[in-house]
């Protein structure tokens, strides 16, 4: 009985000091965020006096709010027009399954595979012949279409779990197709939907390849301005890191709370 | 009021079709046109600095590619990251699965917290830990060298590519655990207790039982992982820059020198086409494996 109460004692405490180091990099950051810049370069301390400074100079360079912008209605938005490509073909795939749907389902999830370097060329020279180049438009189409696969592989697994006689019964009772979709599916994998579109939030929000290569100034998302920050000059680390916790921070919490359905479209449903 | 559900029964073949048009009207056209364009591009001499070169170039910039050393260090260095990633995600990976799946006090935010780095934007992490971790005069790595009385180690300069390493292996060792935390979660408790009872120990459960059950969940984070590391990008961009000289130059960040800074398009297509071909190999097994369960 003592042998195990220790032996659990000791996983437990194992397990926390493996947890603190592997989020040490983020809880310093944060610390840092409160610091001024002379506290930040000067020897590791958690003794200091905290200070909003860092928080109030990022805000006042009036352009950290653009790109928390440009970065929110990015995500949003191709999360939205994602979801409405997605559901009509994951309902399908789900209650009306053909012979084709299972190749439709492994030939989108192959588009995934593309990578981005591989076509970086082609589509930088599409945006600059269309003006895309730094636009937010460009930046929601490229994100909606990074993320259509695994959206509708996501909301095809949760859909498929839905107990096929509930749509039935609606059936019978003369729903047609559009009121079964808003007022029986929808309802019923809310969840479902809500973590798909938490998760390709998430994915636009930290994407940095397409971000970083497509947008100059106008369009530049949070990924893109926290990059500006990799200059050597001057005392920076503060506000570098005031501005990362609040790049960070919705993102993080949004992972938190979805993370069990996560796993579902990150690995299209071979591991739940 | 039945009529229209009657109408949508008849014209049930058609019904998906038109529901999955814009799906996959909208992933071929993403895929194939600029799929078209990069191999047509890697078959044209088209700089844009010199826009009066242009022409048919045949396999000219292959050639150019293939001769160039900067393409096999910068393959080297993508086999590097990728394989060093692989090995310190999923091993560190299985083990911490294992260990954050017994019983503890304040498990559900002990995992919380090690999940968190994979949320974090590239650019972040790749900065907080160029600056504040690893910095050779004020990061923490630096204090720790000084405790010790050793010299600190100046990461960027002296270990290039292991510096990277560390950065990605940091974001992507979260993501291993997550998936293989939820895979361990269906394993057969009574499997373990009944070999327990036959006196197996830990270590002969963890590779006769654990490992199987996980054997699964591990490929599938290897292939995803590999599909995404052979185009680390970002990481690189903010701290490095590829360099010093070519020390972290991988395939990604070579066809971005090309593209964007040589404006060599044509050579720069040429290197697309490679990685491309270097993805598509890790994806057929990817597919096959995913296609095998969408089989139940």
């Amino acid at each position: 009985m003592n042998h195990s109460t220790l032996k659990r004692f000791a996983i437990g405490l194992l397990a926390w000091v493996i947890a603190f180091i592997i989020f040490f990099p983020i809880f310093w950051m944060v610390l840092t965020g409160f610091k001024t810049e002379v506290d930040a370069v000067s020897d590791p301390s958690l003794i200091f006096t905290p200070t909003l400074d860092s928080y109030a100079e990022v805000q006042q360079r009036a352009d950290y709010f653009k790109f928390a912008w440009n970065s929110v209605i990015v995500s949003f938005g191709s999360t939205i027009l994602a979801l409405l490509i997605a559901i009509p073909s994951a309902y399908s795939m789900a209650f009306m399954p053909t012979k084709r749907t299972k190749g439709t389902l492994l030939w989108m999830l192959s588009t995934k595979m593309l990578p981005p370097v591989g076509v970086l060329v082609p589509i930088y020279l599409l945006f600059r012949d269309t003006g895309l180049l730094d636009t937010r438009t460009g930046l929601v189409i490229v994100y909606t279409l990074m993320n259509l696969p695994i959206v509708v592989w996501m909301l095809y697994t949760f859909f498929k779990d839905l107990p096929r006689d509930i749509l039935e019964a609606g059936r019978m009772d003369g729903a047609s197709t559009l009121q079964e979709v808003l007022y029986l599916l929808m309802p019923l994998t809310l969840p479902g939907i809500a973590s798909t579109g938490l998760l390709s939030v998430i994915l636009s929000w930290n994407e940095a390849f397409w971000s970083l290569n497509l947008t100059t100034s106008q369009a530049a998302p949070l990924t893109a301005y926290i990059a500006s920050f990799s200059s050597p000059e001057g005392l920076f680390w503060a506000k570098l890191s005031a501005a990362s916790t609040m790049a960070i921070a919705p993102i993080l919490v949004f992972g938190w709370l979805t993370q069990k359905q996560m796993v579902r479209g990150l690995t299209f449903g071979a591991v739940k | 009021m039945n009529k229209p559900r009657a109408a949508g029964r008849t014209v049930g073949g058609l019904r998906p079709l038109a529901l999955q048009a814009p799906a996959v009207t909208l992933l071929f056209l993403w895929m194939i046109v600029p799929l078209a364009m990069t191999v047509w591009f890697s078959l044209q001499r088209y700089n844009l600095l010199m826009p009066t070169m242009a022409g048919f170039a045949g396999l000219e910039n292959y050639e150019y590619l293939f001769t160039d050393p900067a393409l096999w260090t910068s393959m080297i260095n993508t086999l590097l990251l990728v394989g060093w990633v692989l090995v310190i995600t999923v091993v560190g990976g299985t083990l911490l699965a294992v260990l954050f799946q017994q019983e503890f006090f304040g498990r559900g935010i002990a995992r919380v917290l090690v999940i968190s780095p994979f949320f974090v934007m590239p650019t972040v992490s790749a900065l907080v830990w160029k600056n504040l971790m690893m910095h050779p005069a004020n990061g923490i790595f630096a204090w720790i060298a000084q405790l010790f009385g050793t010299q600190p180690v100046d990461w960027f300069s002296s270990l290039p590519l292991t510096s990277i390493v560390m950065i990605v292996a940091w974001q992507w060792l979260p993501f291993a655990l997550l998936i293989l935390l939820t895979a361990i979660q269906s394993l057969d408790e009574d499997q373990v207790e009944a070999a327990r009872m036959d006196g197996a120990g830990p270590i002969a459960i963890f590779f006769f039982i654990t490992l199987p059950h996980l054997k699964r969940a591990i490929s599938v984070v290897i292939m995803i992982e590999m599909i995404f590391l052979l185009t680390v990008f970002a990481e690189i961009f903010v701290t490095t820059s590829g360099g010093p000289g070519l020390a972290t130059t991988n395939l990604a960040y070579l066809i971005y020198i090309r593209a964007l800074l040589d404006f060599d398009v044509g050579m720069a297509s040429a290197g697309g086409v490679v990685a491309i071909i270097l993805a598509n190999i890790v994806a057929i097994f990817l597919v096959r494996l995913v296609a095998r369960n969408l089989e139940d």
